[in-house]
C-alpha cells in the first residue's frame, strides 16, 4: 500500500493542497487551464520544488531526493522523446545511465525494451526514430520508457493531449487496461471530464491549486461538494 | 516566391475564353511581368551584382594568389620555409588551439544558461556576451593593456611577481578570446531557446545524472550548431589582427601570428613573403567555407 500526502503552502500554483493515493489506484488531477495540475505533478516528479508542506512515498518523505533518484515515471504532455535516438535507445535510456553495479547487462536491456515494445504493441518500431512515427506511437513509446525504470508511481501530463478523437477513444481503453495488468499506481492530468471520468478510480477535482473534491466518479457526479465542481462537470 | 504566385493567379481570370488579350495575359503570366524594360533591368541588376562580386571578392583572392606565387613556387616556398613564417604558423595554431576549445566550452555553457533558464539579468548577460561584436577589436585589445600592461591597473603587481601577459602568449589569447567570444554562444542559443528543456527533464526523471544528460541528451541536439559556432570562432581566431595587433609587442618569431607577420612583411617590401603567408590565409577561409556550408546543409536536413 503506498500511501501519498502533500501539503503545499503560500505558492501561487498550489495553494494548500491535500492528496493521498493509494497502491494501485489511477487517480485523474482534473480541472480548466492554470489550477495547477501540471505543477502538482512536476512536484511529484522532482522537477519543481513547494515552499512548504511535504510529499511522503511509502511513509517516506521524497522532498530531499532528486528527481533522479525518485522512480517516479513521468510521460511528458509533448512526450519529450530523445529526437536523436530511436525508439529502442529511448526506451533503454532509463536502464542505460544506471551505475554500473545496478545497470542490467546489455543483453538483459535488450530483452527488456523488447518485451515493452512488444507489451505497447509497437515491436516493429523499434529502429524508427521519433520524427518517423505517429503521435499515437510516440504516446507509447514515451510510456515504454516511462515504465522501463519500474517506477513506484506513474505521472502521465495530459497524455491525449496531442492526438486526434479516434486515437485518442482507443489509448483510453488500452491505457486503463495496461494500468489494471501492471499494477501501476498512476496519476494522469486532464482537463477532460469525460476523459477523467471514464478512466479513473478517483478524480480529483482542482482549482486555483487546490482540491476542490476528491472522489469516485459516480459520487462526483451525485454529490458535488460545491457549485465549481458541479458546473465544472457539466 | 509567394508573391509571384499570387500575381500569376492575380493575372488568369475565369473567364478568358475566346479574348485574345486575355490569352496574351495568360502567356505573359508563365513568365510574370516579363517585359523587355523588366529583362534589361533584370540583366543589368545581374551584371552589376556579378561585376561587384568579382571586383571585391574574386579578384583580390585571385591576386593573393599570384602575387605570391609571382616569382615562382620556389620563393613562396622559402617565403614560407623562413624560420619567421614558421614561428608565426606555429604561435597562430597556438593561440587557436587554446582560445577555440575554452570558448567552445564558456560559449555552451552561456547558450546552456540563457537558453535553458529565466533569471534577472538574463537579456543583461546576452548583451555582454554580444559587447566584443560591437567593440572595436583595437578596443578589445587596448583594455587588456590598460589592465595588465606596465603602467595598467595590475601591471605594478604582475611585475613585482614576474608575471608578463601583455607583449606574450597569454596577451594574446587573451585578446583573442574576448573578440571571438560571441560565436559559440550565439550559434547555440537559438536552438536551445527552441528545444526547451522537456529531453533534459525527461532523462533526470529517468534516473541520469547531470553528466549524463550533457553527454546523452543535450550535445548531441545542439552538436552540428556546435560545431558550426566552433568553425566560425576558429576562423576568426586565426585571423584576428587589431586585437592582437595591441597585444602583441611586434617581436618577430616570437608574438607575431599570421596576420601580424603579414603585415610586418609588408611593410618591409617583402611582397612574395606577405602573400604566400595571406594565402596560407585565404586557403583557412576557402576551408571554412566549404565546412560551413557542409554545416548548414547538415542543419537545414535536421530542422
Amino acid at each position: 500500500m503506498r500511501d501519498l500526502r502533500k501539503l503545499f503552502g503560500a505558492t501561487a500554483a498550489l495553494d494548500g493542497l491535500n492528496l493521498s493515493i493509494g497502491g494501485g489506484e489511477f487517480l485523474a488531477l482534473l480541472g480548466p487551464s492554470g489550477s495547477g495540475k501540471t505543477t502538482l505533478l512536476r512536484v511529484l516528479a522532482g522537477l519543481e520544488f513547494v515552499n512548504a508542506g511535504s510529499i511522503e512515498i511509502d511513509g517516506r518523505p521524497i522532498q530531499g531526493v532528486p528527481a533522479r533518484q525518485r522512480r517516479i515515471g513521468l510521460v511528458f504532455q509533448h512526450y519529450a522523446l530523445f529526437r536523436h535516438m530511436t525508439v529502442a535507445r529511448n526506451v533503454a535510456f532509463g536502464l542505460e545511465v544506471r551505475p554500473r553495479k545496478d545497470r542490467p547487462s546489455a543483453a538483459a536491456i535488450r530483452a527488456r525494451v523488447e518485451e515493452l515494445l512488444d507489451l505497447m504493441e509497437i515491436p516493429e518500431l523499434a529502429d524508427r526514430y521519433p520524427e518517423q512515427i505517429s503521435g499515437g506511437q510516440r504516446q507509447r513509446v514515451a510510456l515504454a520508457r516511462a515504465l522501463a525504470i519500474e517506477p513506484t508511481l506513474l505521472l502521465l501530463d495530459e497524455p491525449f493531449g496531442a492526438l486526434d478523437a479516434k486515437v485518442r477513444r482507443n489509448l483510453r481503453v488500452w491505457l486503463r487496461g495496461l494500468h489494471d495488468r501492471m499494477g501501476l499506481t498512476s496519476i494522469f492530468v486532464t482537463h477532460d471530464q469525460a476523459e477523467a471520468l471514464e478512466m479513473a478510480d478517483r478524480v480529483a477535482v482542482l482549482r486555483a491549486g487546490r482540491i476542490e473534491q476528491v472522489d469516485t466518479p459516480e459520487r462526483l457526479y451525485a454529490k458535488p461538494a460545491n457549485e465549481f465542481v458541479r458546473e465544472f462537470l457539466n | 516566391m509567394s508573391a509571384t504566385t499570387e500575381r500569376r493567379q492575380a493575372a488568369v481570370p475565369v473567364d478568358v475564353r475566346g479574348s485574345r488579350r486575355a490569352l496574351a495575359e495568360a502567356a505573359a503570366s508563365r513568365w510574370p511581368g516579363v517585359s523587355v524594360f523588366t529583362i534589361i533591368r533584370r540583366a543589368a541588376l545581374i551584371a552589376l551584382t556579378l561585376t561587384i562580386i568579382t571586383v571585391l571578392l574574386l579578384l583580390p583572392l585571385l591576386l593573393v594568389f599570384t602575387e605570391a606565387l609571382s616569382h615562382g613556387w620556389r620563393a613562396a616556398g622559402d617565403a614560407l620555409a623562413a624560420p619567421e613564417a614558421w614561428a608565426a604558423i606555429r604561435l597562430t595554431l597556438t593561440v587557436a588551439a587554446i582560445a577555440v576549445p575554452v570558448n567552445a566550452v564558456f560559449g555552451t555553457a552561456a547558450a546552456w544558461c540563457i537558453g535553458r533558464f529565466r533569471f534577472p539579468g538574463r537579456t543583461l548577460l546576452m548583451t555582454l556576451i554580444e559587447l566584443p561584436f560591437s567593440v572595436s577589436p583595437v578596443i578589445s585589445g587596448l583594455v587588456w593593456v590598460l589592465l595588465f600592461g606596465a603602467n595598467g591597473f595590475l601591471g605594478p603587481w604582475l611585475d613585482r611577481h614576474g608575471i608578463r601577459i601583455i607583449f606574450t602568449l597569454p596577451g594574446l589569447v587573451l585578446a583573442t578570446l574576448f573578440v571571438t567570444f560571441p560565436f559559440v554562444a550565439r550559434s547555440l542559443i537559438p536552438l536551445m531557446q527552441d528545444q526547451g528543456a522537456a529531453e533534459e527533464e525527461a532523462a533526470l526523471t529517468l534516473g541520469a545524472t547531470g553528466w549524463q544528460i550533457f553527454i546523452r541528451v543535450t550535445l548531441p541536439n545542439i552538436i552540428w550548431a556546435l560545431l558550426y559556432g566552433v568553425l566560425l570562432c576558429n576562423a576568426r581566431a586565426m585571423g584576428e589582427f587589431g586585437a592582437v595587433a595591441v597585444v602583441s609587442g611586434h617581436i618577430r618569431g616570437q608574438t607575431l601570428t599570421m596576420p601580424l607577420y603579414v603585415e610586418a612583411l609588408f611593410n618591409d617590401y617583402d611582397w612574395v613573403g606577405a602573400f604566400t603567408v595571406s594565402a596560407l590565409l585565404a586557403m583557412l577561409a576557402l576551408v571554412t567555407l566549404v565546412l560551413k556550408l557542409a554545416l548548414e546543409w547538415r542543419m537545414g536536413r535536421r530542422a
